[in-house]
């Protein structure tokens, strides 16, 4: 949205609080034996823009449309505003949904579908007018009131759906995979006004997505949830950096795994022993169990650096380079360390020419010791 | 174009546009459609044809005199028997396809929303009367409906009348309830099919946006499965215009329809240039009100956006 007109915002003195907007307490949805969501505890706060990100299948949908009302808690409780909504048809919750489908109605032209939840509530005096104008020119589709669903393009689809849930002032938007349908490029311009329309409107988004750089690039917290349980809930940042294991490291991009020897446990931190990095001091992680005297601590592609010639590091792993992959912008190396029974994947911006590093060559890696993480196996 | 420019013989060009021709899609698709298209053309235009020049004509006893008249055209529209029948058989079929079109539209409703994994025996069950012959179908009508029928002896076990009502049968509303339960699965299927067209996540949304059930079905559900309904009403009101057997058995004196008396021109009245002019009036009329149907149900559409 090039020119962002001037946008009401009712919760404008209260964006980002810490006031619970929806409060998920031990929610699981069963059907028949297998849980589609199995005990789930979540608090999404007022004016937050939330994630819930999770591969195909892991239940994303499921507490989306719980929350929409539309499904229903096997048990547990969930609270919207303070209210419990328990009982509470979807066309009464203070909630409106933008669908993965879009679901225009294909009968309506796009000021007719974006009017539609106002009909009811029978506005006075070119009001509804008013707010179906405002809300065509939040999404840029001042113009095109009169077309029909079937003349629209899918990014303007998407506009359309979004318009028509911002009419009506709700107090949470729920969006199941809203950007999913767009091509790529649509889809990175399409995250940044969403991000944008959301700061300016400051109404709680519930973003679902299994895009995790889409869940990073817009959220304020993102819940990653796998096979029905969520594994984390914390900033974008905290998520990548400091992942609670394996799975939800994976899941968040590339990840060198390290296996190591406990040497001291105590309070919030853990001295490993490893083979490549030798001894590592790092914080312990809430969910840390022991298992034995073994631990796996991780460390980002990118945080490794090559060093280059004479240039040296307080922190250094030497290595031989056995695979080049050239990305363009960046390149990936695949580096071989006595000791470590996985070789480590290293990611190198290619202004110092990585795109160069022949293979076979012995080079020196750069690490700084935060960046190794521990986590749950 | 740039060809006729340079000036090359004519002869060449009209070659390279039969190739075109030959090669545009319409005229392809004709080929393509051309063994079924004769097929429907000597069964169903020429008959047609052949009714449509009788109708013209005059019977004269066992000869027919084929000089061209709008006599038996004048005889159809004024005389006031065939006028009668003509009206009541558009209001039995009209009412018909209203009743056939209400009492269905709730089933295929059920059926389609509610009816889970059990869909196709659901429809499968509502076929299973068709088994049987339409006469059959008709006939067991008559056990209910007659003097000593079912209806009969059961509101009088139940002590509602005291004799045998005769309002029941022999009556254009015997015939319009005849009609009706012979039509239903015909009604059924194509408002079916419609209604499983409408996306559910459409009718979500609706609720989404604070619509209650009814406002939902209303605004969402009715308008984008209306054209069902408009085939459903179009194919039940159709053909019971033109019926014959169903008025015949259990239409009594009251219930005769127009296809009664065509039949009596071709039979027992031997004036086959009426009946064909009473065949032709009927066909035009039924066109008529299906074309002027669609069109007023497209303008509401427009109207209710
Ligand atoms: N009606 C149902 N009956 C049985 N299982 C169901 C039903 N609906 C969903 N499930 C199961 O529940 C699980 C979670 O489904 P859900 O739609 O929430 O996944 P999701 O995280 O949204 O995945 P996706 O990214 O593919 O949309 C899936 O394994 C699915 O098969
Ligand atoms: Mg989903």
């Amino acid at each position: 949205m090039p020119e962002q007109p001037q946008i009401e915002r009712p919760h404008a003195d209260r964006i980002q609080s810490e006031r619970p907007m929806i409060e998920i307490r031990n929610v699981t949805r069963s059907y028949g034996a297998f849980k589609a969501l199995d005990d789930a505890t979540l608090t999404i706060r007022e004016g937050e823009f939330f994630s819930l990100l999770g591969p195909s299948g892991c239940g994303k949908t499921t507490l989306l449309r719980m929350i929409a009302g539309f499904d229903n808690p096997t048990s547990g409780s969930i609270a919207v505003g303070g209210q419990p909504m328990e009982g509470i048809p979807p066309n009464r919750r203070p909630t409106n949904m933008v669908f993965q489908s879009y679901a225009i109605f294909p009968h309506l032209n796009v000021e007719q579908n974006v009017a539609y939840g106002l009909k009811r509530l029978k506005l006075q005096g070119g009001e509804e007018k008013r707010r179906v104008e405002e809300a065509l020119a939040q999404v840029s589709l001042t113009g095109l009131g009169k077309r029909l669903a079937t003349e629209l393009s899918g990014g303007q689809r998407q506009r359309v759906a979004l318009a028509r849930a911002l009419v009506m002032r709700p107090k949470v938007l729920l969006l199941d995979e809203p950007l999913s349908a767009l091509d790529k490029k649509l889809r990175e311009q399409m995250q940044v006004e969403l991000r944008r329309l959301q700061q300016a409107v400051g109404i709680t988004f519930v973003l679902v997505t299994h895009d995790q750089y889409e869940a990073l690039a817009m959220s304020d917290r993102i819940a990653v949830m796998f096979g029905g349980r969520i594994a984390q809930v914390a900033s974008p940042k905290e998520i990548y950096q400091r992942p609670v294991d394996r799975q939800v490291a994976d899941f968040l991009g590339g990840m060198n795994f390290v296996k190591a020897e406990i040497v001291e446990e105590n309070g919030a931190s853990l001295v490993v022993d490893t083979l490549g990095f030798g001894r590592i001091k790092t914080d312990k992680p809430k969910a840390f169990v022991r298992n034995g005297g073994g631990a796996t601590l991780g460390i980002r592609p990118e945080r490794l650096r090559v060093l280059w010639d004479n240039a040296t590091a307080k922190f250094e792993v030497a290595g031989k380079v056995v695979e080049r992959h050239y990305f363009g912008e960046i390149t990936h190396l695949i580096v071989e360390i006595p000791g470590l029974e996985k070789p480590l994947s290293v990611t190198e911006t290619n202004d110092f020419g990585a795109d160069d590093i022949p293979v076979g060559t012995s080079i020196r890696l750069a690490y700084d010791p935060e960046a190794l993480v521990a986590m749950a196996d | 174009m740039t060809v006729a420019a340079e000036g090359s013989p004519p002869l060449r060009m009209t070659r390279a546009r039969r190739n075109a021709l030959l090669q545009s899609e319409p005229v392809q698709g004709f080929a393509l459609i051309s063994p079924t298209f004769l097929y429907a053309l000597i069964l169903l235009v020429l008959p047609i044809l052949v009714v449509i020049a009788h109708s013209f004509w005059t019977q004269h006893y066992l000869t027919i005199d084929r000089t061209f008249t709008l006599e038996n055209y004048r005889i159809a529209l004024t005389e006031p028997i065939y006028r009668d029948l003509l009206w009541r058989s558009l209001y039995i079929s009209l009412t018909v396809s209203l009743f056939t079109v209400l009492l269905a539209y709730p089933i295929a409703y059920f059926i389609s929303f509610h009816g889970g994994r059990h869909k196709s025996l659901w429809l499968f069950l509502i076929t299973i009367p068709f088994w049987t012959s339409y006469l059959l179908r008709v006939m067991s009508w008559k056990v209910i409906l007659g003097y000593n029928g079912v209806l009969n002896s059961g509101l009088m076990g139940l002590g509602i009348i005291d004799e045998p009502s005769t309002a029941l049968l022999y009556n254009s509303s015997a015939v319009i309830i005849t009609l009706t339960h012979a039509w239903a699965a015909f009604a059924i299927l194509p408002i079916f099919v419609s209604l499983e067209k409408v996306d559910r996540t459409l009718v979500e949304a609706a609720t989404d946006l604070g619509d209650g059930p009814l406002r939902s079905f209303l605004r969402v559900t009715l308008p984008l499965s209306a054209p069902g309904v408009i085939s459903a009403a179009l194919i039940v009101m159709i053909p019971t215009v033109g019926d014959y057997v169903t008025p015949k058995l259990v239409g009594g004196k009251d219930g005769v329809m127009i296809a009664n008396a065509i039949q009596a021109q071709f039979g027992k009245a031997a004036n086959w240039p009426l009946g064909a002019a009473l065949s032709v009036t009927t066909m035009l009329i039924v066109s008529l009100i299906a074309g002027a149907t669609v069109l007023i149900i497209r303008t509401l559409q427009r109207m209710a956006r």
